[in-house]
């Protein structure tokens, strides 16, 4: 700091506690004291000559004191939980995101062990990739579910950032597991799936802006079961929808879903 | 470090209530209306909601944390018009609601909860630290921040809530319920609290707990079937009643009293 330093006096002085001391010189040194360590060490030198009943007290208080500050131990630090987690999760959406990589695995399994006499041409894999990022997209944002929805849905970030931001964790992992069985399995090219599970997602989140994005989520799985998955197990037959021909659609689906969800941006600030 | 003062604080206030509601209609469910044409003003200060169970307390405190929309009239936020949808994310970053169920994750300590709600709440990062100590340390619970929730007690949680509202110093604060499950210590510190809060906040405090009003608010609404049925102050609800009406505190007589003027005979209950 600065080259000045107060005198031995002046400090003589405070250290008794003469009270014959200007207030603003008393304010001076104080506040010269709290930015200069050589003058506070004098300072301490000083109040063990200049002030001994003074000098007492501290040790008696430092005497008494020490037993409790021995004992107390500082608590071992546990894991935080990083901050970014929950930016992007919520704790409920965990299970769900285990869930939906143990199907992955079942159908991984049931693809490898069964015959093709049993579930014909429609492979688990294939009938299962397009929806299966729903299920947690439908978990992100459920009242149900989530027991903080009330508090989170009054809160400035609730809206559709917030949604985005779940639905892409939750397309993180859900999208490397159908791609990695995709690659084992090899009944299935990325094309074929990606471009529907997207376009599922975006349209669960248009239609969630009207109904909710649990019951939207939960509607399409369950049309997709009836409509599309089932008629082809029944058969036997490949999955129509999702031969190669058909991925217009798709994509028209796709851009449909994510165009309603700017146009109703706004909508999903109240759920 | 006391925080600094942004143009933002010193900014003169465009609006005469943080809170104006006019001809208010609240729909739950598909065909109940539990608002139904609520005229009311409120200012900064402690308001008291007062009204018997299925008055609408728990919607219209709901209505005005803006998780529900409003079916019709006029609602308006810290003079922003709350009504169809529009962008409410900068009056949301000026509001604290504590819902009267409040759910919350369990494996969260304290901190954590009220940090993820900072963080909910568009906090400035470099603020939320100090913001949640400060949160914490308002509602007692500075010894338990690291604790995790589920070991908390029902009181303790109701204070994490406490502090989870308070966290991002609204101008307006909705507490739906705030002293179900305090012990009277706690119940008295509460009210402190509530005193304090109200000098430069507009706090809404739905309760049936008249003692507390009387204790905490500069300001009573009593409300019943949806619509408004007296505003002013504990001494003026105080003054309704008569020795003829049912009650142990002069408050309770006046309670009664206005609300079997309104017409309100209520069940065997």
């Amino acid at each position: 700091m600065s080259a000045e330093h107060a005198s031995m006096r002046l400090i003589d002085d405070y250290a008794r506690g003469d009270t014959e001391m200007a207030a603003d010189t008393v304010w001076a040194l104080e506040a010269h004291l709290e930015t200069c360590a050589p003058c506070r060490s004098r300072l301490a030198a000083s109040v063990a000559t200049e002030a001994p009943g003074i000098a007492a007290l501290v040790d008696t208080v430092r005497a008494g004191l020490e037993p409790q500050l021995d004992a107390a131990v500082r608590r071992p630090s546990r894991r935080h939980r990083p901050r970014w987690v929950s930016a992007w999760l919520t704790p409920v959406m965990a299970p769900w995101l285990a869930m939906t990589v143990a199907v992955t695995l079942m159908a991984l399994l049931l693809d490898a062990l069964s015959s093709p006499t049993l579930f014909g041409d429609a492979s688990p894999m294939v009938t299962i990739a397009p929806v299966l990022p729903l299920c947690g997209v439908a978990a992100s944002w459920s009242r149900g579910l989530d027991p903080a929805h009330e508090l989170t849905a009054s809160t400035a970030r609730a809206g559709l950032p917030l949604l985005l931001r779940r639905t892409t964790a939750v397309l993180v992992v859900v999208l490397p597991g159908l791609l990695l069985a995709g690659w084992l399995t090899g009944t299935m090219t990325a094309a074929q799936w990606l471009l529907p599970s997207l376009a599922f997602t975006s349209t669960a989140l248009a239609l969630g802006s009207v109904v909710g994005v649990t019951r939207a989520a939960v509607a399409l799985v369950a049309a997709w079961g009836v409509v599309v998955a089932a008629p082809a197990w029944d058969a036997g037959l490949a999955l129509l929808a999702l031969e190669p021909d058909q991925l217009p659609v798709w994509g028209l689906l796709l851009a449909l879903g994510i165009g309603a969800v700017i146009a109703r941006r706004n909508a999903y600030s109240v759920l | 470090m006391p925080p600094t003062t942004s143009a933002a604080d010193t900014a003169p206030k465009t609006y005469a209530w943080e809170i104006r509601a006019s001809g208010l209609r609240v729909r739950v469910g598909r065909k109940k209306m539990a608002v139904d044409g609520l005229d009311l003003a409120l200012g900064t200060g402690a308001h008291g909601l007062l009204g018997p169970n299925g008055a609408g307390k728990t919607t219209l405190i709901r209505a005005l944390a803006t998780v529900l929309r409003p079916a019709g009239g006029e609602l308006e936020l810290l003079g922003t018009s709350v009504g169809g949808l529009g962008d409410h994310r900068a009056l949301r970053r000026r509001i604290g609601y504590l819902p009267q169920e409040f759910g919350y994750y369990k494996r969260f300590t304290v901190r954590e909860f009220v940090e993820y709600m900072a963080w909910l709440k568009e906090v400035p990062k470099a603020d939320i630290p100090a913001a949640v100590q400060r949160a914490v340390e308002r509602v007692g619970l500075a010894d338990r921040a690291d604790h995790r929730m589920k070991t908390l007690s029902g009181g303790m949680v109701r204070r994490a809530g406490i502090a989870q509202a308070i966290v991002n110093d609204p101008e307006v604060l909705l507490l739906d319920e705030p002293t179900a499950g305090l012990d009277p210590a706690q119940r008295l510190r509460f009210r402190e609290l509530l005193q304090e809060l109200g000098r430069d906040t507009c706090v809404v405090v739905s309760t049936h707990l008249v003692e507390d009003v009387a204790a905490a608010c500069s300001d009573v609404v009593l409300f019943a079937d949806g619509r408004l049925v007296f505003q002013g102050t504990p001494e003026d609800l105080a003054a309704a009643g008569g020795p003829e009406y049912p009650g142990d505190s002069p408050l309770e007589r006046g309670y009664s009293a206005l609300l079997r003027n309104n017409g309100q005979q209520g069940g065997t209950w």
